[in-house]
């Protein structure tokens, strides 16, 4: 019954577990503890960690990324540390100008930029493969692995593959809190507003359906847990009456529902769609499409209206109206 | 644990209408003036705007004089743009813009006491060319931009011998010497605290960078100005709307920001703006700084110049459109020594070919 409730009410507790026997460093993992809080909204037991080669390095770049891209920050307000904390959200690492292109800048005008993004895209590529192993380790499939590589597509094709492909390192994000959000509302504007790309429009699509089936998914075990809904793995091989309950219910609101099974790929699927169709989108912009407002038009995406003014202005630097 | 469940959905609800409300709190007014749908919608705060309005009232009027009498340029000496008037109407003028300009200092702002026609004082010098630049705007720039309500003196100085709102070089924050400056993300009055270009009217309001920027073909035709130099447009686009106190769509159809056919008729004006306050601070500002003393320079050693802001102060119209210009027709149009600044302002330099550099300070055009 507590499991009703919208909040986790209830902590099971149990000895500290290791875990499975996987193999013959089994015994680096460390750093086993239990914690209340941690139990509020999770498993309140922390660790074993176990990090590895590759969480080491990844960790360790990581830490290298952050260090440049804060410090470069600090700089920027001459090392005086209340600056740097009052004005961190404005505060940036910016990509090279124009005028280098793909060279590689001096440090102070970009080369910090460029080492700052190599050594978070190492870390990233690190993490990843630590996910890939884990997986195997653990005898799992390898769909976490995937569903963070379209991530890391989203996070490529921005910083890396698309300024490659436009010939310069000026064209990707800053390292930044609002500055990055500039650079995006930016970047929409110049090439001609960005929800005229039909790319844009089916990650927003896979985006909100995320939130959407996210909710779905969890509102219904939830609801159904006083059936035994939590215990999904179960359900899916042998319906049982929460299943039953559950999908009658989809079935009865909207005539369709998915299975205890189908509704995790619904979940996964959505989800990565979202970065995968978000990095095409981001990809096909100023590479291969100009103005997406035009190119709507073109493809009868971008509906007409009545003009404002009974005598539509014209652009006064073509009809001379200005000199 | 009751009363934390009684409490706690009124709590959240009051927790998300502060976080909200925090932004701009309600209420609002808006006002639609596009296609219904397409979201042409200007904002208004009500609160805001009302304040707004009583900030931007229109100065007292000094009553007219009758008509007749000698001429000022015939009775004084070394009145070279006004001579013209009556000396009923001269005084009446002077009396005007030192109220306008410098109503707690009087005439000896711009005057050496009992030598009126002495230039001994930098400040008549600088007023002179004022008063050229005034004409100028209202008589060549009246259709384009500042017609019907005109502008006088008052329309910057508002009371102020320096007008609250001028700006100069902005060498922006001290920097450690091992980064570079990237002209941006630190926040600024100027490009209302976004993390933008914290200066985009050095290249725009007196050099002459262009500011359009989106490609004009559905595809690529060859190299064009990059996302860092939209940051600029951006960065000034901030400026007008911060300035003139209205969203984007006061201006643009934000769907497709430069088309024209679709935009409402204020682009045509701001458009116009962008040249004048150019021409006005080519023309006639920058001159000045012959005259000028150290202390009214900015930190790079430039003159204040103009923008936006200096005339709306927030408003859409400066005053909210109160006319200035009729009951002063001796500023209505150029008389004397400001048609020869007209010309040397007309011969400014044309639009320049490249986009902004994007890094860095724009540095002076002196």
């Amino acid at each position: 019954m507590e499991y009703q409730n919208l909040f986790t009410r209830l902590q099971v507790e149990a000895p500290l577990h290791p875990g499975l026997d996987l193999g013959p460093d089994t015994d680096k993992r460390s750093g086993m503890t239990e914690n209340y809080w941690l139990g509020k909204f999770g498993d309140a037991q922390l660790g074993p960690i176990y990090l590895g080669g590759t969480g080491i390095l990844s960790i360790l770049f990581g830490f290298i990324a952050i260090e440049i891209i804060g410090l470069n920050m600090w700089a920027s307000v001459n090392w005086d540390p209340v600056e740097f904390i009052r004005l961190l959200p404005w505060l940036a690492l910016e990509p090279p100008p124009p005028e280098y292109g793909l060279s590689i800048p001096p440090l102070a005008e970009g080369g910090w930029w460029l080492m700052a993004g190599f050594f978070l895209t190492a870390s990233i590529l690190l993490w990843w493969v630590r996910t890939y192993n884990l997986a195997r380790r653990n005898g799992m499939g390898t769909h976490l692995a995937w569903a963070f590589m379209a991530a890391i597509w989203l996070y490529l094709v921005l910083g890396l593959i698309r300024p490659v492909l436009m010939g310069s390192w000026s064209e990707a994000v800053p390292f930044g809190i609002f500055p990055h959000l500039d650079w995006t509302a930016a970047f929409s504007i110049r090439y001609g507003n960005l929800f005229y790309n039909p790319f844009h429009m089916l990650s927003i699509a896979f985006l909100y359906g995320s939130t959407l089936l996210f909710a779905m998914h969890g509102a219904t075990i939830l609801a159904t847990s006083r059936y035994g809904g939590d215990r999904e793995i179960d359900q899916i091989t042998y319906r049982g009456t929460a299943a039953e309950r559950a999908q009658l219910f989809w079935r009865w609101t909207m005539g369709f529902n998915a299975t205890m099974e189908s509704i995790h790929r619904w979940g996964l699927w959505f989800a990565v769609l979202t970065v995968i169709t978000g990095g095409i989108g981001i990809l096909l912009t100023g590479t291969v499409v100009e103005n997406w407002y035009l190119w709507g038009v073109k493809h009868g995406i971008a509906p007409a209206y009545p003009p404002i003014e009974a005598m539509p202005p014209a652009n006064p630097m073509t009809t001379g109206a200005g000199q | 644990m009751n009363i934390l469940h009684t409490i706690r959905l009124p709590l959240v609800a009051v927790a998300a209408t502060a976080t909200l409300a925090a932004c701009n709190p309600p209420p609002h007014d808006t006002v639609q003036r596009g296609f219904r749908g397409t979201g042409m919608e200007l904002v208004v705060d009500k609160a805001e705007r009302a304040e707004s309005v009583s900030a931007n009232a229109a100065p007292d009027v000094i009553p007219q004089v009758p008509a007749g009498g000698p001429k000022a340029g015939d009775l004084y000496e070394n009145v070279e743009v006004l001579g013209d008037l009556t000396v009923g109407e001269f005084t009446r003028v002077m009396a005007s813009i030192t109220q306008w300009v410098a109503p707690e200092e009087g005439c000896n702002y711009c005057h050496v006491p009992g030598n009126f026609a002495s230039e001994d004082v930098y400040t008549k010098k600088v007023a002179r060319s004022m008063l050229a630049m005034t004409q100028r705007l209202n008589e060549d720039w009246g259709e384009k931009h500042v017609a019907p309500a005109g502008v006088t003196c008052y329309t910057c100085h508002r009371g102020q011998a320096v007008p609250q709102y001028v700006w100069s070089h902005d060498p922006g924050p001290e920097t450690s010497a091992k980064i570079g400056n990237s002209g941006q993300n630190i926040p600024s009055p100027k490009v209302a605290y976004a993390s933008l270009p914290y200066d985009p009217l050095t290249p725009f309001l007196e050099e002459d960078y262009p500011i359009s920027l989106q490609g004009n073909t559905a595809l690529p035709t060859g190299p064009n100005v990059g996302t860092k130099q939209a940051e600029w447009t951006y960065a000034l686009m901030m400026h007008f709307s911060d300035s003139l106190n209205a969203n984007c769509t006061f201006c643009h159809n934000s769907r497709a920001f430069a088309n024209w056919e679709q935009s409402p008729y204020q682009r045509v004006k701001a458009w116009h703006a962008i040249r004048m306050v150019r021409e006005a601070n080519n023309g006639y500002i920058k001159p000045t700084g012959e005259w000028l003393p150290p202390h009214r320079l900015g930190p790079e050693g430039d003159v204040p110049k103009v923008s936006c802001m200096t005339c709306h102060q927030g408003a859409y119209k400066p005053m909210y459109g109160a006319n200035m210009i009729d009951p002063y027709p001796s500023l209505a149009r150029k008389t004397g020594v400001s048609v020869d600044m007209a010309e040397a302002a007309a011969s400014a330099k044309a639009e320049r070919d490249g986009p902004v550099p994007a890094v860095g300070n724009m540095g002076g055009g002196e």
